[in-house]
């Protein structure tokens, strides 16, 4: 299937990943939902360990069960992915659903050509032969900007700098045209230099092919050039969702304005950052009610400590899971 | 690469040349003179000082040295002070037997380890892994001579298939070498094996973690097609090194059981040496073990090359 813009490419809804550990149960991912159009860009920000990878792992079956489970529905097209078998699945990775991952120095299996690793996929899904599959490689690798690509199929990926092998990863996520790119995290390895080059050449590819991105990030400031919406997670919940220019302009959860305090601005030198007291949960032992109550600087309700608040809309195009209020992010921090 | 080869080449050469060394002063560092000692009672001046003359010992020693090294490198390492055999003919008689047990053990345990470390990596935890980490726990475990004397119990005693000991040239009688080889390749093999078991296990079961599997699969590829291209690839260099170890282990002879199998090995060739003091014969098979050590160690290093690409380059 392929993505005309604004169609509804992937819907995910109550997605739980629960993994067995010998302390009991952890609470990886409670319950997201989110929704992602062809064509668009959603980032998912949270900090290490609030469960933004592993719910996209969950997406295309990534997550090793057990220890893990995975419930809750992933709609794509007529299939549900949580529930369909591996084989189904199978399909859907790579071809479908391509992913890309942080850190592309181990990313790329180091015995391998990377025409080898760029072909197997095509050879696999589309049912190309070799040369076929030799001449889309290098269309691909040219696309990404590896320049002499008909030369390069035959290196190994240690003969490629970190910004080049990303982009190599970037060019096997695209083997099969996929609907949905799930980038977790591909520029947290390189220098900021070429993090802007990578960012730029995933949403020029975004553009040319109509798919959706699914952007997971630690970083607000890669969210800001990219997004269309952001998903902002917490201990495995999404606390706050808007478009993009919304959750900058006016933020609404107490967290999400941590964060936004927490950047520094050019030009504001003498401006004191902000600090979110107090450490993430830990995923066995989450607190009862809203996981992010023992952090709260603004808690004004009982029942933040009992209830779990859901998502509801502050009129302003932003979905918040708190249970008041919010007082704009100038006023909390004054 | 051909530098490489080149490099590792003139590198074994060198510690060869020390081994070399070592190996000429084994005779200098036994307490009183090694001709003396290995007559014994049977101690005779005339014979004394025709041995001491035919060994060269009433030179100095550099030169000895120097002599020794020039035989060694034209294949003459001296002659045995028992028999009066050339220790080249010597060693050499014993190679079939040792190359034999050495090639059939390491077949033995390789079919044990490859595929039993790989599965009770893929199911790691399950109950086959349990059943295969208590195997090779216990034939780590268990003494060899101990598995040789039942192994020969059942075998030769209760079910009188196979002949309990000895040894028959392949080109005289191929299956009596054979029925005799089975017994000490096993007990030989299994030991081998279960050690290998553990590292083809670790090193599949890192490679099966790494970032580049999960890559594979993120490409749906069948897991069948993850584990062999992807996973037993990267496993491939450790594999690759505890198994050539193993290799020159066996091949540098297996005494104890050599000597339960009446085996005429290389293992047994070096213990009837100590026991008679035989000192060209010690010093010969020491330099061949030392030779195919060193020998092993270089095809391991080539097949890295091959293995990982990374080395080739480098």
């Amino acid at each position: 299937m392929t993505g005309h813009n604004g169609q509804r490419v992937l819907e995910v809804h109550d997605l739980q990943v629960r993994f067995g550990t010998r302390r009991g149960a952890a609470h990886v991912v409670n319950g997201i939902s989110y929704t992602l159009d062809a064509g668009e860009t959603l980032a998912i920000v949270g900090e290490s360990g609030s469960g933004k990878s592993v719910s996209s792992l969950a997406l295309i079956g990534l997550v090793p069960q057990p220890p893990g489970r995975v419930t809750g529905t992933v709609r794509f097209g007529e299939r549900n992915l949580v529930t369909c078998s591996s084989e189904e699945l199978r399909h859907v990775r790579g071809n479908d659903i391509a992913m890309i991952f942080q850190d592309p120095m181990t990313s790329l299996n180091p015995v391998l050509t990377i025409g080898r690793q760029l072909t197997e996929g095509m050879q696999l899904h589309l049912q190309l032969d070799d040369r076929a599959a030799r001449r889309r490689a290098i269309e691909l690798l040219d696309r990404v900007g590896i320049p002499s690509p008909d030369r390069r199929l035959g290196d190994y990926p240690h003969q490629f700098s970190g910004g080049m092998r990303q982009r190599v990863m970037i060019a096997i996520g695209l083997a099969c045209d996929p609907v949905v790119l799930i980038a977790d995290e591909p520029t947290t390895a390189l220098d900021v230099t070429t993090q802007a080059q990578i960012v730029e050449l995933v949403d020029d590819l975004r553009r040319d092919t109509g798919m959706g991105v699914i952007w997971i990030t630690h970083d607000l400031g890669v969210v800001a050039g990219i997004a269309d919406r952001v998903a902002v997670m917490y201990a495995g919940q999404i606390v706050e969702t808007a478009q993009v220019d919304a959750l900058y302009e006016h933020p609404r959860h107490p967290y999400t304005q941590g964060l936004l305090g927490s950047l520094p601005v050019l030009g504001q030198p003498e401006r004191e950052l902000a600090t979110i007291p107090g450490l993430p949960p830990d995923p066995v032992h989450l607190p009862s009610g809203c996981p992010f109550w023992p952090r709260c600087p603004q808690r004004l309700d009982e029942r933040c400590e009992t209830e779990r608040p859901q998502l509801r809309d502050t009129g302003e195009g932003n979905l918040v899971a708190t249970f008041y209020e919010a007082k704009p992010a100038s006023e909390a921090v004054s | 690469m051909a530098s490489y080869v080149v490099r590792r080449v003139a590198q074994a050469l060198v510690v060869l040349l020390g081994v070399s060394v070592v190996v000429f002063a084994l005779v200098h560092l036994v307490p009183g003179d090694p001709i003396r000692v290995s007559m014994g009672t049977r101690f005779n001046p005339d014979a004394y000082e025709a041995l001491r003359a035919r060994a060269g010992f009433d030179l100095p020693l550099p030169v000895q040295y120097g002599r020794y090294l020039a035989n060694a490198a034209a294949g003459d390492l001296g002659v045995s002070f028992r028999s009066g055999d050339p220790v080249t003919t010597t060693l050499l008689g014993r190679l079939p037997a040792t190359l034999s047990l050495a090639g059939s053990a390491l077949l033995v345990a390789l079919l044990i380890a490859v595929p039993l470390g790989i599965f009770s990596a893929i199911r790691s935890g399950s109950k086959l892994d349990y059943v295969a980490t208590v195997f090779s726990q216990a034939g780590i475990s268990l003494p060899d001579f101990w598995m040789a004397i039942l192994l020969i119990l059942l075998f030769s005693g209760v079910l009188g298939w196979l002949p309990p000991s000895g040894y028959v040239s392949p080109l005289a009688d191929p299956i009596g070498w054979l029925s005799h080889l089975v017994l000490p390749a096993i007990t030989v093999g299994v030991v081998s094996g279960s050690i290998l078991t553990r590292f083809v296990r670790s090193s599949v079961l890192e490679s099966l973690g790494e970032d580049y599997t999960r890559t594979a699969r993120s490409k749906g590829l069948h897991e069948r097609t993850v584990v062999t291209r992807h996973v037993l690839r990267n496993a491939l260099v450790p594999i690759i090194t505890v198994t050539g170890l193993q290799l020159a282990y066996l091949l540098g002879g297996v005494i104890i059981v050599e000597v339960i199998f009446a085996w005429p090995g290389l293992g047994q060739l070096a213990l009837l040496a100590v026991q008679s003091r035989d000192y060209p014969v010690l010093q010969g098979t020491v330099l061949l073990v030392a030779v195919v050590f060193l020998l092993i160690n270089l095809i391991v290093d080539l097949l890295y090359a091959a293995a990982d690409p990374r080395i080739r380059y480098k």
